[in-house]
């Protein structure tokens, strides 16, 4: 069976694909269809969805186009999540490599440390570190990257523990293979895929604390963001629902289709143990 | 009940406006008490100690000071009633009421005020130090006369003797002791119209009519009781709810405020914060990049919609001022064309002083909601005339710093402007007021010498008539100049339900209001 036929075996997982595909899509055209800033005040505040033309999902507290700020707010959360999960992959990867492969004191050292994150809830880490480097992309995509990348180096770890022992690493150790290149070339794609399964999952967690962040104010001002627009909009939830549910909506769909297609992802990538499951 | 007496200084307490009508034609009522909101807990209630503004909203009932000032900020009599100046402006008469004593039956006299003005004030209170400075004796010629002398004329004189700022305290306490370890700072004794009862930290300040206050009849209320509730959601649902009946500005979001307005038996008045008369600026760093150049910072105030910010951000409340003097300051000259919102203008001269696209950093103020979207606005109008703006992100601590030291280009304020222009306004201009380390003085960094002059001059001059031509000519100069930019003289409004009568009176609107205030229930 091909990769994407397994895939597709799983319906939800589809479903959360063509969910994905489509705020790809809406993000690739945000620029095309809303060319002009989001931030414009356009038209009257508080217009509710239909009620002009050409404003579908109505206008905020400052007559600035909800439509428009969705549609971009797709790029701003689709840039994060990707660019904070590579950036957590970076730092998780090598050092739970290196944890499970040297195993020992290297091993107790580098947990040790990763405990050490480990121990401090995320979200609380993630405001204390935004809160420091003052909020702009650059500080939310590493303080997202910085308090997500425990997992990561835990289930690495114990992937290459597992692994180390195996006939194959004992071979490329005999032919005298170094340990970078066994770590990189023999270990390392047996252990792609739980990391592949993750980092989807890591995508819609950093999607989801970015909007956290940003609904308490520590977003980038300069970007409009769905955590943003919620945040902005709580104060007038009892007159204009449209201005927290659309972005909501959007933040929910997202953090679910990529939910989905993580799940897709791991039946794919692990045939035998969906079937044990199953 | 109440005498002839009391109608007509109620009357006149009320200026001119129609309010006064509406006590003549209905009588006050005596009786109940009034429940409503400190927002912050204040951190004692010895006013002239303490000079926050939660401590003077609970502690100007308590305390009073000579004169009280309009709507208009004309001078009321309070403890003084009567004054004179001499023809040269140097020396101050005042004769103060008599029969008046403290809450703990002790006279108040002359040497109450020597005591207030000479040691207590020197030494505690800086505002009131700021005027002291122009002072050089303080003298209680009998019982009942003090007279000021004045090292030279100083303009705002007159204005100075708000309760707030120059409190009288009760020398039987306060001398020889050292005054901020004084016993008597947990329960505060004033001559005012009600006497502090009791303070249950963390819930409630309970104030109580004071049965000997020396205006027969008043106050009309049998006491006030202060909540202290720290969640703004559970102010205003306190209110919704009929808890409390009065809300001080400030203590609603102002989201919540047209809501809270349209309910049934509400009132609203922006009236009552005249003295202070919170005014909204934009700082524009005079000293270096595109904001040193006088083109730009006349292109800001084209670019910004002031319109807008007033009519959708502060619910319509607020005035958008010509220049640098505000509609309550005194000595506006209202001839000035205004600044409309005119991104064509503002284009042009970014054009002509060739604005290349440097990136302007804007500081918001990190007071809240509000706010926020204001400098949103403000960015979004200031892109659209093609000025590359970011918004810098900050909390109140570093905003503090960012101005301290400088390091802005455009950045939101508001100041207090304390009705006369030498106490409120000319801080922000003067160029000897530039002082490294602090976000309150003249943080844009504007020097000009004549400036410097008109102001000097116009704070000494005497009489008025000589300050106005002084200050005419000041404000033409800013206003070409635009050392800041001016957004909006904010309304400060105090909800109420509209059974609460004459609450709102004077300058300080709540801070003394419950003296007047009744209940028709």
């Amino acid at each position: 069976m091909s990769f994407f036929a397994r895939f597709a075996q799983n319906r939800g997982a589809l479903v959360g694909l063509i969910i994905l595909l489509a705020i790809i899509l809406m993000a690739i055209l945000a620029p095309l269809i809303f060319p002009e800033s989001p931030w414009r005040m356009v038209q009257r505040p508080f217009l509710a969805p239909m009620e002009v033309e050409g404003f579908w999902l109505g206008t905020d507290t400052m007559g600035r186009n909800v439509a428009a700020g969705i549609m971009h707010g797709a790029w701003v959360s689709l840039l994060i999540g990707l660019v904070s999960t590579t950036v957590a992959l970076a730092i998780g990867v090598p050092l739970g490599a290196i944890a499970g492969y040297y195993g020992g004191l290297i091993d107790d050292a580098l947990m040790r440390f990763t405990e050490f994150f480990q121990t401090i809830p995320n979200f609380a880490l993630a405001i204390v570190l935004v809160a420091i480097m003052q909020p702009s992309i650059t500080s939310i995509v590493l303080a997202i990257a910085l308090v997500s990348w425990p997992p990561v180096a835990r289930l690495v770890r114990a992937e290459f523990m597992s692994l180390r022992n195996r006939e194959y690493v004992e071979a490329a150790r005999l032919v005298g293979q170094t340990n970078t290149t066994i770590i990189l070339r023999q270990i390392l794609p047996n252990t792609l895929s739980p990391i592949i399964v993750l980092a989807s999952l890591m995508v819609a967690t950093a999607i989801l604390l970015e909007s956290a962040l940003s609904f308490l104010g520590l977003g980038d001002p300069n970007v409009m963001s769905w955590g943003y627009m919620i945040g902005a909009a709580r104060t007038v939830i009892r007159q204009a629902w449209w201005l927290s549910f659309f972005p909501g909506l959007a933040i929910l769909l997202t953090v679910l289709a990529l939910n989905l297609v993580g799940e897709g992802l791991d039946d794919a990538l692990n045939p035998k143990l969906s079937r044990e499951r199953s | 009940m109440k005498t002839p007496l009391a109608i007509a200084i109620a009357a006149a307490a009320l200026g001119t406006t129609a309010m006064s009508t509406a006590v003549l034609a209905d009588e006050p009522k005596h009786g109940g008490v009034i429940n409503t909101i400190i927002q912050p807990e204040p951190p004692g209630l010895v006013l002239g100690m303490i000079q926050n503004a939660p401590t003077r909203t609970v502690a100007g009932n308590i305390y009073e000071g000579l004169l009280r000032y309009d709507t208009d900020l004309e001078p009321i009599p309070q403890l003084a009633e009567s004054w004179e100046v001499s023809d040269d402006g140097l020396t101050w008469t005042f004769h103060l009421r008599e029969g008046v004593t403290w809450h703990d039956g002790e006279p108040f006299t002359a040497a109450d005020v020597v005591f207030s003005a000479d040691v207590f004030h020197r030494e505690l209170n800086p505002s009131a130090r700021a005027v002291l400075q122009h002072v050089e004796s303080i003298e209680a010629t009998d019982d009942h006369t003090v007279v000021f002398t004045l090292g030279e004329t100083f303009g705002p004189f007159l204005l100075s003797f708000e309760a707030g700022t120059f409190t009288m305290v009760p020398r039987h306490i306060y001398e020889g002791t050292d005054f901020r370890d004084n016993e008597a700072n947990s329960h505060p004794i004033g001559t005012g119209p009600f006497k502090f009862d009791n303070w249950e930290r963390g819930t409630v300040i309970q104030l109580v009519r004071n049965d000997d206050y020396y205006e027969e009849g008043l106050p009309y209320l049998d006491g006030v009781n202060w909540h202290v509730i720290p969640d703004g959601a559970s102010r205003a649902v306190a209110f919704e709810r009929g808890t409390v009946d009065v809300l001080p500005n400030g203590t609603v979001e102002n989201f919540d405020i047209p809501r809270i307005s349209a309910m049934d038996n509400v009132c609203i008045t922006d009236q009552g914060s005249e003295y202070f008369s919170p005014f909204a600026m934009l700082w524009m760093n005079n000293r270096e990049g595109p904001t040193a150049d006088q083109r730009f910072r006349q292109a800001v105030m084209y670019a910004m919609d002031r319109e807008f910010a007033r009519d959708v951000l502060w619910n319509e409340l607020g005035n958008v001022p010509l220049s640098a003097f505000g509609s309550n300051a005194r000595f506006q000259n209202d001839e000035l064309p205004p600044y409309d919102h005119d991104p064509d203008r503002a284009r042009e001269l970014l054009d002509e002083m060739g604005y290349d696209g440097e990136e302007i950093r804007l500081l918001p103020l990190p007071y809240g909601e509000t706010w926020t979207r204001w400098a949103e606005a403000v960015q979004q109008n200031l892109r659209e005339v093609g000025v590359n703006v970011r918004t810098q992100a900050t909390d109140v601590g570093g905003w503090n710093q960012r101005l301290s030291e400088w390091d802005y280009d455009l950045a939101f304020t508001f100041l207090y402007q304390y009705g006369d222009p030498a106490l409120g306004i000319s801080r922000t201009y003067l160029s000897d007021n530039i002082e490294r380390g602090s976000p309150w003085n003249n943080v844009g960094g504007y020097e000009n010498e004549r400036v410097d002059e008109l102001f000097n001059a116009a704070a000494t001059a005497f009489p008025d008539s000589e300050r106005e031509a002084l200050y005419h000519e000041v404000q033409e100069i800013l206003h070409e100049d635009v050392p800041v930019g001016w957004l909006l003289e904010l309304g400060f409004p105090t909800l109420y339900r509209c059974d609460v009568k004459d609450l709102v009176n004077s300058s300080v609107g709540v801070n003394e209001g419950f003296r007047d205030a009744w209940l028709d229930r």
